[in-house]
């Protein structure tokens, strides 16, 4: 392979693994703070529809971004109201959340499949670092969303490392009568925490259809969220490890698209396999190497009643 | 008087029935207040969706059409989650079992049909169960999560079937079309008269009653549902919980496999891609509606069914079908919002008994 396709296809792997970075780091702060939200496809679906629906109307892909914020926001709030207050199955919550997101964008999007937006997230070389050789085309020749999703990694491990409200979020998925005992509200952390989890798929899903596609489609995430969820597991919850995995599985569907454009005799159906057998054998593999047993957060699942302290 | 929610032991049987019921009426509501907000008259929607699905023999014969795979990937489900486990792959052991049970006709043409159907039937099970089963060994063998296992199965299994309509299988005859050859009439399951309605009805209707009768009254019925509830308390009794996950993911998977050969045998007519609009996740929301209880499945199926015609016919007012996919979405919400309630008894009882406490 020359030197241009490695650095092409080193790109793409970046640029397909970012709407699976957002929507993972934010399952990954959600499910941190105990609560696992398995709704992140369709909340990522309605995020990509909202962002899309805005973009074409106003013309302006920010707004289009914060809607799309917003809207994951609330559909995770339904998800935290039925599992933090009603403390409801959360397998099953998320489920419903799935399908109620599939619906609802399907049902939004129904006039904008195939329009096309007048602005979209286009690639922004950053003067200066772009022109590091082989780092410089691949890191810093992306779009402005992908520049945030370096930061808002870089940020979320900070917040979970080093700060003190931080260490109350670990705790809270770890031990939440601990944090209760120390006159924390654990009901209204895991609401925030479940919110911006959701806000974060609703702007993976932004990804999808404001710099990825660019355009909106009927289930185009193709279960992506549920990658997403994966790869937390496989990240064992660190957000730098999340970076490494969403850019592994970019890797992986980048790689896929450039063997057939070289027109290697494999089906395209087979090679579309690729993301999902990925997905499996990475989760083997990882808990192969932990022996079954991950460093997973405790009370995870686990619907914290104050009555049963 | 006050009035509060005090925890009960024993689960009200009355409240597990009216509190389903309810919660779908609220699931209405509320997609009722969304369709208003978005320009349409939420009862004229309803209204022509109910007409739409039972206003005919049409509507009822499609009904029954789509309760059919339904109720049996609702059943499959169902074996499965009464355990805890969360085999969500019901749609892709559905094409499984579609692609396994075509391999027959397509190999022997010329087996006559009291051969030909049961063979098809075991190729099914085999199939849908073996891509369940992989699942259960993923699980027991490294505890891996088989909510994931599953999903990412779905997606596999889907691009295989297209994979081979779109390569070996695709009929020479087709016109290219991604189709393979029709099934020849020892293939396909009897319909009634000129109507799409077929016999896989009573395979439904058996089906439930036998899991009825498993669940209720034999030792491994009781069993998968103590690991679920409580795996401490089965290890200790000596149940073997390796052996019945990797059981309970063939036997779910088998089954939801089966529903699959029932399509396209009964339906189709041969294998294409797009054999299930989603069955598999609809029928997720159904066996929880139906707390898991294989004849209730069938009534929710049937309620799914109606939903899922009705908006295949409000596509003519200019509606999106995908608004029912909205109300079953929602229904599911409402449902597992509301559990807490059966859990609960509301109490009404005066100050001084407070105090009691």
């Amino acid at each position: 392979m020359s030197e241009t396709l490695i650095i092409s296809i080193l790109a793409a792997s970046i640029t397909a693994g970012t709407p699976i970075l957002f929507a993972a780091l934010g399952e990954l702060i959600a499910e941190r703070s105990g609560i696992m939200n398995l709704g992140v496809d369709g909340m990522m679906l309605v995020g990509a529809v909202t962002g899309f629906m805005i973009t074409v109307n106003t013309g302006n892909p920010w707004l289009g971004v914060g809607i799309a914020l917003v809207a994951g926001g609330l559909l995770a709030l339904i998800h935290a109201y039925l599992t933090v207050t009603l403390r409801a199955n959360q397998v099953v919550s998320g489920l419903a959340l799935t399908l109620f997101g599939s619906g609802l964008s399907d049902y939004l999007g129904k006039a904008y499949v195939g329009m096309r937006a007048e602005h979209t997230f286009g690639k922004l070389a950053i003067p200066g670092l772009s022109d590091i050789p082989i780092i410089g085309p691949v890191v810093f020749k992306q779009d402005v969303l992908v520049y945030i999703s370096y930061v808002l990694v870089a940020a979320t491990a900070f917040y979970l490392y080093k700060t003190r409200a931080g260490l109350f979020l670990r705790a809270l998925g770890e031990n939440p009568a601990a944090v209760d005992s120390v006159g924390v509200n654990v009901f209204r952390l895991r609401y925030l925490y479940v919110m911006i989890g959701g806000a974060l798929a609703g702007l993976g899903g932004a990804y999808l259809s404001l710099a990825y596609a660019p355009c909106w489609l009927e289930n185009m995430t193709a279960g992506r969220g549920w990658i997403a969820v994966a790869l937390v597991i496989f990240a064992i919850w660190d957000p730098w490890r999340a970076l490494a995995g969403s850019y592994l599985f970019g890797g992986v569907d980048a790689l896929g698209f450039h063997l057939q454009v070289i027109g290697l005799p494999v089906s395209i159906f087979i090679l579309n396999m690729l993301p999902y057998i990925f997905t499996i054998l990475v989760l083997i593999l990882v808990l192969i190497r932990k022996g079954g047993r991950l460093a997973s957060p405790q009370a995870l699942g686990v619907p914290y009643d104050r009555e049963e302290r | 008087m006050k009035i509060r929610l005090e925890k009960s032991l024993a689960q009200n049987k009355t409240s597990q029935i009216v509190v389903p019921v309810v919660a779908v009426f609220l699931a209405l509501l509320f997609c009722g207040v969304f369709l208003a907000v978005t320009g349409r008259d939420p009862f004229e929607v309803y209204q022509a969706m109910f007409a739409g699905a039972l206003g005919s023999e049409y509507g009822i014969s499609e009904t029954i059409v789509k309760m059919i795979p339904l109720a049996l990937c609702g059943l499959g489900i169902a074996v499965a989650f009464r355990m805890q486990i969360w085999n969500i792959g019901a749609e892709g052991q559905f094409y499984m079992g579609a692609c396994w049970a075509t391999w027959v006709p397509l190999t022997f043409p010329n087996l006559p049909f009291l051969v030909m159907l049961p063979f098809m039937i075991f190729m099914a099970a085999l199939g849908g169960g073996l891509w369940g089963l992989l699942a259960g060994w993923f699980k027991t063998k490294w505890q891996v999560s088989e909510t994931i296992t599953t999903l990412m199965m779905n997606y596999i299994a889907i691009l295989w079937v297209s994979y081979l309509v779109y390569g070996s299988w695709r009929d020479p005859k087709g016109l290219n079309f991604p189709l393979t050859a029709p099934f020849p009439d020892a293939a396909l399951i009897p319909t009634f008269g000129a109507l799409r309605v077929h016999y896989g009805i009573f395979a439904v209707l058996l089906l439930a009653v036998i899991f009825w009768l498993f669940f209720k009254g034999s030792k491994w019925g009781y069993e998968t549902l103590v690991i679920g509830s409580n795996p401490v308390a089965a290890r200790y009794a000596g149940i073997d919980i390796r052996k019945n996950v990797l059981l309970v993911m063939f036997i779910s998977g088998a089954i939801s496999g089966f529903a699959g050969m029932v399509e396209v045998s009964g339906i189709v007519g041969r294998l294409q891609p797009g054999i299930s609009p989603g069955y598999g996740y609809t029928a997720i929301s159904v066996a929880w509606l139906a707390r898991l209880h294989p004849i209730a499945i069938v009534i929710v199926a049937f309620l799914f069914a109606i939903i899922h015609v009705g908006g295949f016919m409000i596509q003519t007012m200019g509606i999106p079908s995908a608004a029912a996919t909205m109300l079953q979405g929602a229904i599911l919400f409402f449902v597992v919002g509301s559990e807490i309630l059966t859990q609960y008894e509301i109490k009404f009882s005066n100050k001084e008994e407070v105090q009691d406490e």
